[in-house]
């Protein structure tokens, strides 16, 4: 072979195994001492999707809840198993729509609270007629586009 | 004991979970091609829309009195279902999942402890809370009781929901646990509503002067075992009287065969369009063999026409081909595809429907030794290649990479591709259709 043409960085299609938290501790000659603690696997959809039949992911689009750190775009683990709490930020039902605020508990009636002053809170005075999706307990906000990170596939067009 | 759970309005509820918009509203979902009404919300029923009727006969009634109609979308129902079973297998010791929306749970020795309508009515709040989906669950000492028992459930459901009371305040559960109670539920159901009563069977007890569950647990076992197929009958009289002859059956083996087949979005009449369709099922049964580790040695490829023109029957053709060895391999399953297409391809017809059965499954590579006479044997870089198939698929989203004779020209729409004009987002199960919530 006369010459070689570097065409770029390959990356391994095949998706690697999730990552073993303790493999890494490989050594010779003396049996690894982690041998006996392998090897819990580090699975994101046990930290996204704790309650595989009550988790759902969503796309959050808008810019009521910036101050909570949910950004237009971003997706939001949401969780029907556990009861909403004063405080807690939830998926709720206005008006046929679903919408993301934080819950706010108040003596005669109950708040859904945007997380930017731009946005006025929405008072429901029956609080027996607030349908609550569920409880937004994980955020997961890219911090380079997607695109680069050759995930161009997961926005909708 | 055994418990029955069954989803109400399955596909409905489904479409509600993510469309909130469509609470209280009648919501119909139709068949493939948007042909006929496959699943109906309470408020349809009250429409009087009847379950299979074409849909271009009710449409614009129905859509005049506010009903919407959803195209199917078996990707969420899929995953709703498989939510709803995994958390009653969290619950129950044993569960056979008896079809996408109902299950058998196997509560031996849980009346000692339980209170099984408690527990029953609790199961059904959590599944409701957790998944969306609004369930009725029968409890008895037989799975045909239990299947009986969530019948009256239902029917004490829908007339709550009828009188105008707030939906879901009937208790979704009955239970029937003595022989008293037992009397009393088989009288209220039709004969034709049990559980293993089909449509002849039906014909021949009422005739019989047999018309409720009550009269036919009262017949003799000869004559159940010369009027309704033998041992079943017998057996069914059994469960009718509260003796179980049948246990859960709780599913770990891998399905004996597997079907591919749609309608196609059109008619179709060129060879090569519907060769493209079949190829496709057939790239896509080999997919689904390979998920369950499995390889099979039988294929059937088949077309239809539509029984609804003026051509006279037979409107389905098969062809079926025993291959040289079990095989899983994508390349080698189209290739066979395509010359069972042509063995059985009739010119000048006009198709609506085309699909491949695999039969004959085994576990992939049980029969090694075949292979020496195999030219495409199960090599290991063929093996490979199929891993890398699977895998380029699941990471870029289905259909990414496939077989040459499943592809369209760029930018072309498969001219077998189905008609699902209104069909929801893949809400759960695909990140480009991801549940969009405003903030």
């Amino acid at each position: 072979m006369d010459h070689v043409i570097l065409l770029g960085k390959a990356y391994p299609l095949l998706s690697a195994p999730p990552l073993p938290m303790m493999n890494m501790l490989l050594s010779c000659g003396f049996p690894s001492p982690a041998a006996d603690y392998e090897s819990e696997l580090v699975d994101l959809n046990r930290l996204m999707l704790r309650h595989p039949d009550a988790s759902f992911l969503a796309r959050a689009h808008g810019q009521s809840m910036t101050g909570a750190g949910i950004h237009d775009g971003d997706v939001l683990a949401v969780d029907r198993s556990m009861l909403a709490q004063d405080g807690d930020i939830v998926v709720a039902c206005v008006e046929g729509e679903y919408t993301v605020k934080r819950l706010s508990q108040r003596v005669d009636s109950v708040a859904l609270v945007a997380e930017n002053p731009a946005y006025k809170p929405i008072v429901v005075r029956n609080a027996d007629e607030l349908r609550i999706f569920g409880v937004v307990v994980l955020v997961l906000h890219p911090l380079v586009t997607e695109g680069r990170r050759g995930l161009s596939y997961v926005r909708p067009q | 004991m055994f418990g029955l759970v069954d989803c109400n309005n399955f596909y409905a509820s489904c479409e509600r979970v993510f469309r909130p918009e469509l609470e209280g509203r009648p919501v119909v979902v139709l068949s493939n091609n948007d042909g006929c009404v496959v699943a109906r919300s309470q408020e349809a029923k009250a429409l009087g829309l009847k379950m299979g009727v074409p849909y271009f006969q009710v449409k614009a009634e129905y859509e005049q009195r506010g009903g919407v109609a959803c195209s199917s979308n078996y990707e969420l129902y899929g995953d709703m279902s498989r939510r709803v079973m995994w958390y009653l297998q969290q619950r129950a010791p044993a569960v056979e999942i008896y079809s996408i929306d109902e299950a058998f749970m196997d509560l031996h020795g849980m009346q000692r402890h339980f209170d099984l309508a408690g527990w029953a009515g609790d199961v059904r709040g959590a599944v409701r809370q957790r998944t969306g989906i609004p369930v009725c669950v029968g409890v008895a000492p037989t799975k045909t009781l239990a299947k009986l028992a969530n019948r009256l459930a239902k029917l004490a459901n829908q007339m709550v929901n009828s009188t105008n009371q707030l939906a879901n305040s009937g208790s979704g559960v009955v239970l029937l646990d003595d022989e008293e109670q037992q009397r009393e539920a088989l009288a209220q159901v039709a004969v034709e509503d049990v559980w293993g009563v089909g449509y002849r069977s039906a014909a021949k007890l009422h005739t019989a002067g047999i018309r409720t569950a009550a009269q036919l647990a009262g017949v003799g076992d000869a004559w159940a075992r010369k009027n309704l197929g033998g041992v079943v009958g017998a057996r069914m009289l059994h469960e009718l009287r509260g003796f179980p002859c049948s246990s859960v059956a709780v599913e770990d083996e891998a399905r004996k065969s597997l079907c591919c087949s749609r309608s196609f979005g059109q008619v179709l009449t060129r060879m090569e369009d519907v060769a493209g369709a079949v190829a496709s099922h057939a790239a896509r049964a080999g997919e689904k063999l390979r998920a369950q580790g499995m390889a099979a040695r039988l294929m059937t490829v088949f077309i239809e026409t539509s029984r609804y023109g003026n051509m006279p029957p037979p409107y389905s053709f098969s062809a079926q081909l025993t291959l040289p060895t079990a095989t899983d391999d994508t390349l080698v399953l189209t290739g066979w595809a395509r010359r069972g297409l042509e063995r059985l391809w009739r010119p000048g017809m006009r198709f609506v429907k085309a699909g491949i059965m695999l039969d004959g499954l085994e576990r992939a590579g049980a029969s090694q030794q075949a292979a020496l006479f195999a030219d495409t044997a199960r090599s290991p870089e063929r093996a490979k290649l199929m891993g890398a198939l699977d895998a380029l698929n699941k990471r870029y989203g289905g259909g990414a990479v496939r077989v040459g004779a499943a592809v369209t020209m760029a930018g072309q729409p498969e001219p077998w591709g189905m008609k699902r004009g209104a069909k929801s987002p893949a809400f759960t199960t695909k990140w480009g259709e991801l549940w969009q919530v405003r903030c």
